[in-house]
């Protein structure tokens, strides 16, 4: 009888042991988080980063980007647009990768916020800017815009609902 | 450390030509692909009040209608949009967002401790909180923090609107131009969104301008001291 007491007891401080032990296994969690996606202007990763590098990019700080990744931006440029020469901003291939290989959005905080309006270039993103028609017509329209009518817009050219005036500014979801 | 990931979504399974696929960043890479870091989209404009600028964060894209109710932040996902003022391309200032408890709270606005790819809280600088607009709600649960910064978090329509499907097969050969008219592949679908709107005199810009981009980032599993 009082050796089963003496088991039990001793069976009781082992599991409040193990007990204690696991409660020790239970780390604090961590402060640190590590960065998995990033996005500056839209479809830069998608578009113009090979498969291979699309998770390396995500993780590159923008000044870094220009460095690990201008060369191969371009490449897979002329490799969509062959005949590039300049584009309707008047860049060259280099110049248009140089500006684009910082994936970081740029917006003014004193004027018009557009991606680009046919005036103001860069100054932010709005909800409805049409921007793969911009960046279609970048990579594709040539000097003046015009070549290669049938892929510099997807005719898209709105969301399919509207967005509000009011913040939060996005419509509510379907 | 890094989770293993599973693609939930069946998007069109073509990959082509160099990874030119997907969308403004939606589904982007393998390890974001379907999961709850995955950025859709980043939007920098000028609020309605132009004394501010309004800051969006999308993500976890393609949501159907009838997946928005069960689509969820991440409490182990930390949103940041980042904020370079002075043309460094550096994060001068971050404005960060975590889920908690069916709230996402704000940290932030300030130089952060650490730069570049590995981030902590910045919690001696809370900002404010909002409750998660629950999806079928009848309007948006908007909340006000400090110095008059606006908040919102909840399911949205997707405002990204592109003709993927024809891009697809353009690239892949299928085809040799859009359509006209297209048709929006981002229709009638939804994201979950994080909108923050901020007095512009906050940013500090130094030249009238900013420069942001948004990133997601994960817990570190919790050996880490």
């Amino acid at each position: 009888m009082k050796a089963l007491l003496r088991n039990c007891l001793l069976g009781l401080m082992a599991m409040a042991a193990f007990g204690a032990c696991q409660k020790h296994n239970h780390l604090p969690v961590s402060p640190y988080f590590d960065e998995e996606d990033q996005m500056g202007r839209p479809a830069v990763n998608t578009v113009f980063i090979s498969a291979a590098d699309k998770e390396n990019f995500n993780q590159t700080p923008p000044t870094m980007m220009p460095a690990a990744f201008a060369a191969e931006m371009k490449g897979n440029m002329l490799a969509l647009n062959p005949g590039y020469t300049t584009n309707l901003l008047g860049l060259t291939a280099d110049q248009f990768i140089g500006v684009l290989s910082t994936d970081v959005l740029n917006a003014s905080t004193t004027g018009k916020t557009t991606f680009y309006d046919g005036t103001n270039v860069l100054t932010g993103r709005a909800l409805s800017d049409d921007v793969i028609d911009v960046e279609l017509t970048l990579i594709f329209g040539g000097p003046n815009g015009t070549a290669n009518p049938g892929l510099t817009s997807d005719h898209v050219n709105a969301n399919d609902v509207p967005f509000s005036t009011e913040f939060p500014y996005l419509a509510g979801p379907h | 450390m890094k989770r293993k990931r599973i693609a939930i979504l069946a998007a069109s399974a073509v990959l082509i030509m160099g990874g030119i696929a997907y969308a403004a960043d939606h589904m982007d890479a393998p390890a974001v692909k379907g999961q709850t870091d995955d950025i859709t989209d980043l939007y920098v404009f000028e609020g309605k009040n132009t004394d501010n600028l309004v800051f969006v964060a999308n993500s976890q894209g393609l949501l159907a209608p009838s997946a928005t109710a069960a689509a969820s932040f991440d409490p182990t996902v930390l949103i940041q949009f980042k904020i370079d003022n002075n043309g460094d391309n550096v994060e001068d200032l971050v404005i960060q967002a975590i889920y908690k408890d069916g709230v996402i709270n704000f940290f932030g606005l300030s130089k952060p401790s650490l730069l570049g790819t590995r981030t902590k809280i910045e919690e001696g600088n809370f900002l404010g909180s909002v409750p998660v607009t629950p999806y079928g709600a009848h309007s948006p649960i908007v909340t006000t923090g400090a110095y008059g910064i606006k908040f919102f978090a909840g399911p949205r329509d997707d405002p990204f609107f592109f003709d993927l499907d024809q891009f697809h097969k353009i690239i892949g050969g299928m085809a040799t131009s859009f359509n006209n008219p297209g048709t929006d592949t981002f229709a009638g679908t939804n994201v979950l969104s994080v909108v923050v709107e901020v007095p512009k005199s906050l940013l500090h810009a130094e030249k009238g301008k900013i420069n942001v981009w948004l990133t997601t980032s994960l817990q570190e599993s919790g050996n880490a001291k």
